[in-house]
């Protein structure tokens, strides 16, 4: 009793984040309808979710099914929230958890424009063959490098093509998988 | 019609809600539905009747739906009309009611053109249905209705939207009928896993000072479970408590029964909810209403939580079991395996629990002053409570104080029997609503508890109340404010009572005649029941404008910031204190 005493917080309760964060890849599997999409990402940002990388492709033409890798960050809790509202809407087939799984191949494709002479264009050219990359386009004056990896080894790419010449850069964003002889259920 | 023949899409429309079983829809036509219309037009197994705003048809399909179990059907036009319905759908999103809302769209080919009347109601309606369709091949039109009707109706229920362009309703194609309707993705699970439900049991055994916390989930799945948990709680002897949404489900004169619990609950439920050893949780969701301060809800409990719908589950609260599945099949199976073990709660245990709970309830939270001049509030709905409990009663509200007071003192004994916006909180809703319900039951006797601000919201309904000759009786508190507004300014905005007081109300009377219904207005105590009476004996629809103490405040209260065990109740203190009670912290964060 006696509530005007002491107290603090809110009918609206207001709890400040203890728990950590984390990143997981999610492989979300849906029917191929329109709307579905923004469905997904409707759910995101109505309820205030993160993304940080969201790639979708039909990958079963015949029974138009497409797969949906979202990389998303938060609480166990609020991961754990997104894995259950996604589960419930209605074009979803399933959703997996592809960091919780544990082993997990994540992969990205960027095309990296670099633009220069000399020196600078030599030594973009040393450093895309040492990263793997491959030429995909080139004049005079520029290269355009196709690469696939892991994101970091992507950022890490780009940040060197900065200082020799770096104009242009489009990503996939990324694709999941998990290893082993497993697929995920559909 | 012959096997194989083509109809029009609007045909299907028709064809599909009489196969659906469908008996009464709630609409307004358009442009962009017209080919509908004729159809309802020349068939006569489908009833329509008409809104005066589409607003009103949703909340109108809602309480139909709440106080049948079945699912409420809405026609709209495009643009205008679909965006009328937004707050109803997302009302029916929140407390979970089945409608299925079928929209006209301009034709196909004009769609993103902005023509005449167009929106992008797929757009705008996805956050606020459970799904949606954008129907663009009429060969797909009966398929998807009922799709639409499966999807509404099935797991965790909820309001989904058929969009239909008019080129769709005019073409012609294949209709399929509602049978062997799988659908291919959408199969929420309704049976509990029964390993967890053996957990449930072994946990529930052990209990001291056990409570079960039920919702609108129960409502919702039928009235075999509302049957199950009565038989749970006379197997048990366990206290019960429930959210606004859940009330009937136990009937408010059992002796378990604890009252609502939450921010306007009794202080018995919340103090019980509060100190409770093992929490059983059925088809409720652990709303911020419900909690009051998370860091300090039920901080001793071991907690189950029994709900359709997994997103439900540890959102706010963490539970220790959480069990996926229908409440009837919940209840059905903790009752079918407590039996079988033979189960029982420590008596001597129990036995002290009920005296704790009846020592908080001797504190008689929901005690208000009496007052011999002026009808109070609270008094009115006892007297309505009282005058009509024998009856085939059915009790909508608007939002407010007036829908707290309603769900203090009207004892619901029946499931499906109060029809209120929970989650969303929609004012006006209650009027609409009634009407609904009065189309479901013709016979019975629909009271829309209404306060004087929520109530004109809607008003425009009591025309159609007034067409289809449905007696529905408005009983309006009429305090001239916007009670709960105005409460919330003097406990929290240092009483300064910005915009919460209506200078300028309509005479209810003599609008209740201009809509060509009956007006009656009460404004002494020693009045009270004549009027009231009068009102029940009424064959026509009524407003009854009750003049009650315009500045009664609803107490007890769980106030900003504080756990359940530290309401404040209503004698504590007096109307010059009410701007101390929350201190400048706690207000800022309201």
């Amino acid at each position: 009793m006696n509530s005007h005493l002491t107290a603090t917080g809110s009918a609206y309760f207001m709890e400040a984040r203890k728990q950590a964060e984390e990143t997981h890849t999610l492989a979300v599997v849906v029917d191929n309808q329109p709307g579905v999409l923004a469905r997904v990402i409707g759910l995101f940002s109505g309820r205030g979710y993160n993304i940080d990388s969201l790639t979708v492709s039909e990958t079963q033409h015949e029974r138009h099914v497409s797969r949906i890798t979202i990389v998303t960050t938060g609480t166990k809790q609020v991961l754990e929230q997104i894995k259950n509202q996604l589960t419930r809407m209605v074009p979803v087939h399933s959703v997996a958890d592809l960091t919780e799984q544990g082993s997990t191949i994540s992969r990205e494709l960027a095309m990296v424009k670099v633009s220069g002479t000399g020196e600078k264009r030599m030594e973009a050219l040393r450093l895309a063959d040492a990263f793997r990359a491959r030429v995909i386009d080139a004049t005079t004056e520029s290269f355009i490098f196709e690469l696939t990896g892991k994101p970091d080894k992507i950022d890490q790419f780009i940040s060197l093509m900065v200082p020799l010449g770096l104009i242009e850069v489009a990503r996939t964003g990324v694709a999941g998988i998990s290893r082993g002889a497993e697929a995920m259920k559909v | 019609m012959a096997a194989g023949e083509l109809m029009t899409g609007a045909e299907i429309v028709l064809k599909a809600l009489a196969d659906q079983g469908v008996e009464h829809v709630f609409g307004y036509p358009g442009g962009a539905v017209l080919p509908i219309y004729d159809e309802i037009f020349q068939q006569d197994k489908v009833q329509h009747f008409l809104v005066r705003h589409e607003q009103g048809a949703t909340h109108a399909a809602e309480g139909y739906a709440r106080s049948t179990g079945k699912c409420g059907v809405v026609i709209a036009t495009s643009g205008p009309g679909a965006t009328n319905c937004v707050t109803g759908l997302t009302d029916a999103l929140l407390d979970s009611i089945p409608m299925v809302v079928i929209t006209g769209q301009v034709p196909t080919h004009l769609i993103g053109n902005d023509a005449f009347q167009e929106c992008d109601t797929v757009g705008i309606t996805r956050p606020c249905t459970k799904h949606n369709w954008l129907v663009k091949d009429v060969n797909d039109l009966a398929r998807i209705l009922h799709e639409a009707f499966h999807v509404a109706t099935h797991g965790r229920p909820g309001p989904v939207v058929v969009d239909v362009p008019k080129d769709v309703q005019f073409g012609k194609g294949k209709y399929v009928g509602p049978k062997n309707i799988e659908h291919p993705t959408y199969r929420p699970r309704v049976k509990p896993d029964q390993t967890l439900i053996r957990q449930a049991v072994d946990l529930i055994a052990t209990a001291k000072k056990p409570i079960l916390y039920t919702g609108g989930g129960v409502i919702n799945a039928g009235v075999t479970a509302s049957r199950l948990l009565r038989e749970f709680v006379k197997m048990t002897g366990m206290p019960i408590t429930s959210t606004l949404m859940g009330l009937g489900a136990f009937p408010g004169s059992g002796k378990e029964w604890l009252g609502m619990l939450g921010m306007h609950g009794t202080y018995e439920a919340n103090m019980a909810m509060h100190d409770c050893d093992v929490m059983i949780c059925v088809g409720a969701r652990f709303d911020d209403r419900i909690t009051g301060r998370l860091d300090a809800f039920s901080p001793g409990s071991k907690k189950i939580h029994i709900d359709i719908d997994p997103s439900s589950m540890n959102k706010t609260v963490a539970v220790d079991i959480a069990i996926a599945g229908d409440a009837a099949h919940g209840l059905e199976d903790l009752i079918r395996v407590w039996k079988a073990r033979n189960a029982a709660l420590d008596k001597k245990a129990l036995a002290e629990w009920w005296k704790q709970i009846d020592i908080w309830r001797a504190r008689d939270s929901l005690k208000y002053r009496s007052n011999k001049d002026v009808i109070m509030p609270q008094y009115a709905i006892q007297r309505l409570y009282e005058l009509t409990k024998g009856r085939d009663t059915y009790i909508t509200t608007e939002v407010g104080q007036h829908q707290m007071w309603a769900a203090q003192f009207y004892k619901f004994e029946e499931p499906n029997r109060l029809m209120t916006s929970g989650g969303l909180g929609t004012m006006g809703y209650g009027l609409p609503a009634a009407v609904g319900v009065q189309v479901a039951h013709p016979k019975a006797l629909v009271i829309d508890i209404a306060g004087d601000a929520s109530v004109q919201m809607t008003m425009q309904e009591m025309s159609t109340a007034v067409q289809y000759r449905l007696p529905i009786k408005i009983f309006i508190l009429n305090n001239h404010y916007m009670g709960m507004v105005r409460q919330w300014q003097q406990l929290l905005h240092g009483n300064r009572l910005s915009n919460s007081y209506t200078e300028a109300l309509p005479d209810f009377v003599k609008l209740a005649e201009a809509f060509g219904g009956v007006g009656i207005r009460a404004s002494r105590p020693d009045e009270l029941d004549a009027k009231i009476m009068q009102m029940i004996d009424t064959p026509h629809p009524v407003i009854f404008d009750c003049e009650v103490m315009n500045v009664a405040n609803c107490f007890p209260m769980i106030p900003s910031g504080k756990a359940h065990n530290d309401m404040i109740l209503g004698e504590e203190i007096a109307d010059e204190d009410v701007g101390n009670v929350i201190d400048a912290k706690g207000k800022q964060l309201v």
